[in-house]
């Protein structure tokens, strides 16, 4: 069947395997020809496309769930969501979550998935306690941060490519309310918004929203939105479908004039600086999921999601840069959102680095590929990185660049005999084994 | 709480209604043939919330051991409130055409098997006077058509099994309700294209759910397959024979 990621494309034939149990996955594996883990397909590109593709979204159970510690064990296809669901009622909430909940367990370790805490408390793999992974000879072995912690690394970022995740322990924080309160600020320029993030380093959730059709002095115009757990309220988890994007919007939908218009509303809605609300968390941690195929906006040929980080001695200066050749562009994005990131870890091809990371969407035309090729050398001149979970474009010699632990991972790969049963498009090009 | 039997339990349809049910802090008892999977569907149900787990692995093809199953789940949770009988096979249509041993296998276990099991819970609650209980049939059983006939037929026995049951216990505060899937994204009909009828587990569960609160007796899901169904029951023989269904 069809299959793609996120940004619908690239577009891949695939065979879908449905393992019912952990032997037929490992039988599967026996057979010739690489595959690849998938589990919502959230990843924007081709992380989770491959001829062959293992299902792995039905491994939905939880399996134990220890209130003292918080330690919640679950198969690999558990959606984010689902825990959310169980255990907001229940005083817990994830450690860390991205901006979406319709990721699996298993998808989020693959990508070392990070969220609006990232300065404060890492990323998901820090709450990460076990993981079974079943290797590329068949062989299930309980990884964790202690016991075979090379490959536990690897694992986590490791976009599926050292085996597959069938199961997972990872600690829930404890919530008082299933509130955030929410404070938001309007910062005039990106100066002002990278200086707002350090300056409220303390605050437990930060992420801002940047303009990225304002120009000159304007340049890097945002808004800054703050979160904390609120002490007490109600612990609810909202249940229910989101609405529908039931076909793709005409391809002229999203152009520069309706974003502009977009984005001086967006911007303009919030008229004090500085205000306090009492907000759901589904709202602030994901205000795209209130629409079901959001990503069905782009029309037909889909969207390029370009997030990278630079470091944060570089931040400024790159960032500018950056903002002002896509401005000049005049291919602006619907979304563009910026973060700051606490120190990166030890996993070889884990994303966040110690530094600010800006996404953007861009719709998937040639003129897209060019611009993004042009941004790539001055992400790498600046000691920054793409983010392979969003990537579907990347050249081999950016990877390597960025990436420069790759020949670690491929050795470790090698010896846990992942090369030649684990391989997604996306590894292909950009040339893993 | 509610206390809930769930027989054949690994069944992608009961195991939806089971996570509705822990999630609303009910008590369970599950039945199955398949330990391992069991064990696993019961684990996530105690972490999903359900207050007390039963479990009995068995094979329900043999019908001596039914009534000691209910009076196990019964003594287990202290009462049976909801009974939902969900077990079945989707057996080989040709082979069973071929092999009449293959399609009585299949009618035992789709449809002997599961009027035992009606029989003895319709005399459990009829003496105590109330409960639910819910069987699943399909849409199957509407009409024979060549491509699942043999299925069919142990399904629209189910469906007319069900709805005497239903007449039977008329005023003795026992709702029998028969639950008529259409397609549904399940393990079973994994080797299917799926189109838009097609709905998933979860959906149908909840359907479930919302005809036993209702007190329904006989209900599609999801409903939009009364509609059709009233079309293929109504079609003269003269048409129906001629197309392939």
């Amino acid at each position: 069947m069809e299959l793609h990621g996120w940004g619908r494309h690239p577009r891949v034939q695939a065979q879908v395997v449905n393992p019912a149990s952990r032997e037929q996955a490992a039988r599967s594996l026996a057979e010739p020809g690489a595959l690849i883990a998938r589990g919502l397909g959230r990843s924007y590109g081709d992380s989770s496309l491959a001829p062959r593709v293992l299902a792995m979204r039905p491994w939905d159970r939880f399996r134990a769930f220890d209130e003292a510690s918080g330690v919640l064990e679950c198969d690999a296809g558990v959606s984010l969501k689902e825990i959310l669901d169980t255990f907001v009622p229940r005083g817990w909430f994830l450690p860390v979550t991205p901006g979406t909940r319709y990721v699996t367990v298993g998808g989020a370790i693959a990508a070392d998935v990070h969220g609006k805490n990232h300065h404060v408390d890492g990323s998901f793999s820090r709450h990460v306690e076990r993981i079974d992974l079943l290797l590329g000879n068949g062989q299930l072995l309980s990884i964790g941060p202690t016991t075979h912690p090379e490959l536990f690394e690897a694992t986590c970022g490791g976009m599926g490519l050292t085996g597959v995740v069938l199961a997972a322990g990872l600690r829930l924080q404890r919530i008082a309310s299933s509130d955030i309160l929410q404070t938001t600020h309007k910062l005039p320029n990106l100066e002002a918004a990278l200086e707002a993030f350090e300056h409220h380093a303390g605050a437990r959730y930060s992420v801002a929203w940047i303009d990225c059709l304002a120009r000159g002095r304007h340049l890097g115009r945002s808004l800054l939105s703050l979160g904390e757990h609120a002490a007490d309220g109600p612990l609810r988890a909202a249940t229910g479908a989101p609405l529908p994007v039931p076909f793709d919007s005409p391809a002229a939908l999203l152009n520069p004039f309706t974003m502009r218009a977009f984005n001086a509303l967006y911007h303009g809605r919030v008229r004090r600086s500085g205000d306090t609300r009492r907000v759901p968390f589904e709202p602030f941690f994901y205000p795209l999921d209130a629409l079901g195929h959001w990503n069905r906006l782009y029309g037909k040929p889909g969207f390029l999601q370009y997030q990278f980080v630079l470091p944060k001695a570089s931040g400024a200066a790159g960032m500018r840069e950056i903002l002002e050749r896509i401005a000049a562009s005049g291919r602006g994005s619907f979304l563009a959102v910026l973060k700051a990131f606490g120190p990166g870890n030890r996993s070889p091809l884990s994303f966040p680095l110690e530094g600010f990371t800006l996404a953007l969407d861009f719709k998937a035309e040639p003129a897209a590929f060019t611009l993004l090729d042009q941004l790539d050398p001055i992400v790498l001149a600046h000691g920054g990185r793409l983010y392979l979970a969003k990537d579907a474009r990347m050249s081999q010699a950016t990877f390597r660049h960025s990436y420069p632990r790759w020949a670690e991972f491929e050795a470790l790969r090698q010896r846990y005999h992942a090369v030649g049963h684990f391989a997604s498009a996306q590894s292909r090009r950009l040339g893993l084994q | 709480m509610k206390k809930v039997l769930v027989i054949g339990a690994t069944s992608a349809m009961a195991e939806a209604c089971s996570r509705l049910w822990a999630a609303q802090g009910c008590s369970l008892f599950l039945v199955a043939r398949d330990a391992a999977r069991l064990d696993a569907i019961a684990a996530d149900l105690k972490v999903r919330g359900a207050a007390q787990l039963g479990v009995s692995v068995l094979d329900l093809n043999d019908l001596a051991l039914h009534a000691g199953l209910v009076e196990s789940a019964a003594s287990a949770m202290g009462d049976i409130d909801i009974a939902l009988i969900a077990h079945g096979t989707l057996g080989d249509q040709q082979a069973g055409e071929r092999d009449f041993t293959v399609a009585l296998q299949e009618l035992n276990t789709n449809a002997i098997s599961v009027m035992s099991l009606l029989t003895l819970l319709a005399n459990r609650m009829q003496a105590q006077r109330r409960g639910s209980l819910v069987s699943i049939s399909s849409v199957a059983g509407d009409r024979g058509r060549a491509s699942n006939y043999i299925y069919g037929t142990a399904k629209g026995a189910v469906t007319l099994f069900t709805q005497g049951l239903r007449q039977r216990l008329h005023g003795d505060g026992v709702q029998v309700l028969t639950i008529k899937p259409g397609f549904v994204d399940t393990p079973m009909t994994r080797a299917f294209k799926k189109g838009p009828l097609w709905a998933t587990p979860d959906q149908v569960a909840r359907g479930i759910l919302k005809a036993i609160d209702a007190r329904r007796s006989e209900v599609y899901v999801p409903g939009f397959w009364a509609l059709i169904m009233w079309v293929i029951r109504h079609l003269p023989n003269a048409v129906f024979d001629r197309v392939k269904l």
